[in-house]
């Protein structure tokens, strides 16, 4: 089972690191992590995907608790919530390929945001099944030459943020 | 109050109540050190960085107060990191403040530069870096808050060398604003009655005891619960003293060296009371079959302990010392009753306590070593303040000393490093000046931070420091014994040519050596007798084992009785 964590920390140096060293420490098992300012200057919002059952779920959530410059964890997964990745993929594109991408593109509802005259890079947002199967169309049919991913970020559904769940 | 960064240090270990700190200076703290010069500051110089971490660790452990360790940057600073882990893994209130490069220096490789944040951050309750004086007192006053509350543990603060000697207008907040960082006191009061109900369905309960009641200082309020219920006890290494070795309802310690009828009431009980324990694995054995028929109860004040090495039926969360008064206000009633429940049960373990205690060769003209715990036991009637290293000796000592009072046994549970004796003991002797202070090592430990001596005797410190001598590291020998075919792949030291007693005296010590049961009791009175610090060499035989056993693996009722010398 996924579970979608979003973590409140001071915005202070070294809070990072201390977060990673625990993650990797504990070996606790973490499919993304995603960091960023958040509405108050003072505060980080990192967002993180664990895999494990319920017991090491607890685990992640007890133990980065522990961290003094964690704030709060909220767990997404127990509320509604928009979950979205941010990708942006190189694909080879000629000039008689070009009209295909385009086409692929559009029915993804993915955007062109830079061309050269043997690329194209396409920004996409969306979950990550979503990108997933973007880059196996462009891979296949026309070939990838580098992605980055964000990996994910999510939010609550409603009026109550995190920081007050 | 106008001032530099360093004085402003001193006044904020004053602010703590800090009355010494141990350490060893350096060019990143030459500025700390000059003003530690000019406030004429209680500072106790050891020989080595390692020797300073370990002294203040034994001070915090001894005297429940926070251990303050000062060292240079780059090796002072790395130098500390063993001392500093060992500290974590007991939980032990640590302030470690380390120089750091200037900061135009910082991240340059420059000379005696170390990132002790990065090295530190997985062995410390939290760490910062000072690049700015106005952020020091701010820093300092939560390192302090944060190193003695909640589960204690190591606070690394390393400061920037420039911050030493910028001026500040010094002002030592009054409290501390952490939004992450809410230690928890107070529980819930609906658990406490969760665990009353399971109190009275159990047949066979047990309590466990650990480090955590000695850390939280409530074993006064334990032993009100323990003979309001009448349940028997046993006890983790960390947890020795919480509870006096003579109470008819303790059985002793439980794990890999731990006695029969501790393990096999472990084995057998429906119900166990973990309080303030970390189900480790030297206690636990094989996981799986660890206390299999008890429901278990655990009661601690860090919730991340909770399932974190086996599942539990119910969590008590928040300090022992509203815990255990929470529990026993509502078991008081009811007391007579429990009693009752458990008559059966206490039998059992009465049974058990009989069929096989501890026992050792008598009648030998070698000095036995539980022997010399036995004979330190007695003629210190269990009032003193027992220090050991790692290995065969300490979990002799564990088993043979009797031990009557929290505080009173300071060992290396967690860590198990060995070195740390020599210079925890020296710490402690100076926390508790007008208490007896006493060492076991063996003899590969005491060779780790054997250089301490000198400071022991620099200062003084009439702390006494017993060999457990068998020419061998003896915990290593005795598992290759056991488990690899008796071959002693460098663990004999038989052939070494020092002399423990003369390099006691080089260092301005007193040194006796004992090496036959004769000799045992006039030496050990001699010693204890002597005002200064005395090292008293007792060579015991080579091969002995720690038992009972239980392999590593194994289910805790599948103990080795049996020994090569038995």
């Amino acid at each position: 089972m996924k579970h979608t964590l979003a973590v409140l920390v001071e915005n202070k140096p070294g809070v990072l690191t201390h977060i990673s060293g625990l993650i990797s420490r504990r070996a606790f098992n973490i499919e993304s992590i995603a960091a960023g300012y958040t509405e108050e200057s003072d505060m980080t919002r990192i967002t993180i995907v664990v895999e494990g059952d319920e017991i090491e779920q607890e685990q992640v959530v007890n133990q980065l608790s522990k961290l003094v410059d964690v704030i709060k964890i909220s767990d997404l997964t127990a509320v509604e919530s928009i979950q979205r990745e941010l990708a942006l993929i190189k694909v080879k594109a000629s000039l008689s390929t070009r009209s295909d991408i385009i086409n692929i593109v559009e029915i993804f509802r993915a955007s062109i945001v830079d061309v050269s005259r043997e690329t194209m890079v396409i920004e996409l947002s969306g979950d990550a099944i979503k990108i997933d199967a973007l880059c196996q169309v462009l891979q296949e049919d026309h070939g990838i030459i580098e992605i980055v991913r964000t990996g994910k970020v999510a939010l609550s559904r409603g009026p109550i943020p995190a920081k007050a769940q | 109050m106008k001032m530099t960064g360093a004085e402003a240090i001193i006044e904020s270990l004053k602010n703590e109540e800090v009355d010494v700190v141990f350490g060893y200076p350096g060019g990143a703290v030459l500025t700390l050190y000059d003003a530690l010069y000019k406030a004429d500051f209680n500072h106790i110089l050891t020989k080595h960085e390692q020797g300073a971490v370990h002294a203040a660790d034994g001070y915090a452990r001894a005297t429940g107060k926070v251990g303050v360790v000062i060292a240079t940057s780059g090796p002072g600073a790395t130098n500390l990191v063993t001392g500093i882990a060992t500290a974590y893994m007991d939980s032990i209130p640590l302030v470690a403040i380390t120089g750091q490069v200037a900061v135009p220096l910082i991240g340059r490789d420059s000379f005696q530069e170390a990132d002790i944040r990065g090295i530190t951050t997985p062995i410390t309750k939290h760490n910062y870096l000072v690049k700015k004086v106005e952020d020091l007192p701010g820093v300092l006053k939560e390192a302090f808050y944060i190193a003695r509350t909640g589960r204690p543990g190591p606070v690394v603060v390393d400061i920037a060398k420039d911050v030493f000697v910028a001026p500040i207008d010094y002002q030592y907040p009054k409290e501390v604003k952490l939004r992450g960082y809410h230690p928890l006191y107070e529980g819930d009061l609906e658990t406490i009655e969760k665990v009353f109900v399971e109190l009275r369905l159990a047949h066979t309960p047990l309590i466990f005891v650990g480090g955590g009641v000695n850390l939280s200082d409530s074993s006064e309020a334990l032993k009100i619960l323990i003979e309001q219920t009448g349940f028997p006890v046993v006890s983790s290494l960390m947890g020795l003293g919480c509870i006096s070795f003579d109470h008819p309802q303790f059985l002793g310690m439980v794990g890999m060296h731990g006695n029969y009828a501790a393990n096999m009431a472990t084995t057998e009980c429906d119900l166990m009371l973990g309080i303030g324990v970390r189900f480790d694995d030297r206690v636990t054995g094989l996981l799986s079959e660890f206390a299999p028929k008890a429901k278990i109860i655990h009661f601690d004040i860090d919730p991340a302990e909770i399932n974190k090495n086996v599942l539990v039926h119910l969590r008590v969360l928040g300090d022992m010392k509203w815990s255990i008064p929470a529990l026993s206000e509502r078991v008081r009633e009811v007391s007579g009753d429990l009693k009752e429940q458990v008559q059966a049960w206490t039998e059992k373990v009465r049974f058990w306590q009989r069929e096989k205690p501890l026992t050792y060769k008598q009648d030998t003209d070698f000095v036995m070593p539980q022997a010399v715990i036995e004979k330190v036991s007695q003629l210190t009637q269990g009032d003193a303040v027992i220090v050991t290293d790692v290995g065969q000796h300490q979990m002799w000592v564990a088993q043979n000393y009797g031990f009557k009072n929290p505080r009173s046994f300071l060992t290396s549970g967690g860590l198990g490093t060995m070195g740390y004796g020599l210079p925890a003991a020296i710490g402690a002797q100076c926390g508790l000046p007008d208490r007896a202070v006493i060492l076991f090592v063996g003899d590969g430990g005491f060779m780790m931070n054997c250089q301490e001596l000198a400071m022991a005797a620099d200062y003084n410190l009439p702390i006494k420091v017993l060999i457990i001598n068998n020419q061998s590291l003896g915990m290593v020998a005795q598992w290759q014994r056991l488990f690899y075919g008796g071959r002693y792949s460098h663990t004999n030291l038989k052939g070494g040519h020092t002399d423990f007693v003369k390099l006691a005296e080089a260092m301005g010590v007193r040194g006796l050596r004992v090496t036959k049961s004769t000799e045992l009791g006039v030496a050990l009175e001699e010693a204890l007798a002597t005002p200064g610090p005395v090292v008293v060499d007792i060579w015991i035989p080579e091969t002995m084992d720690v038992l009972p056993m239980v392999p590593s693996g194994a289910r805790l009722d599948q103990m080795i009785f049996g020994g090569v010398d038995g």
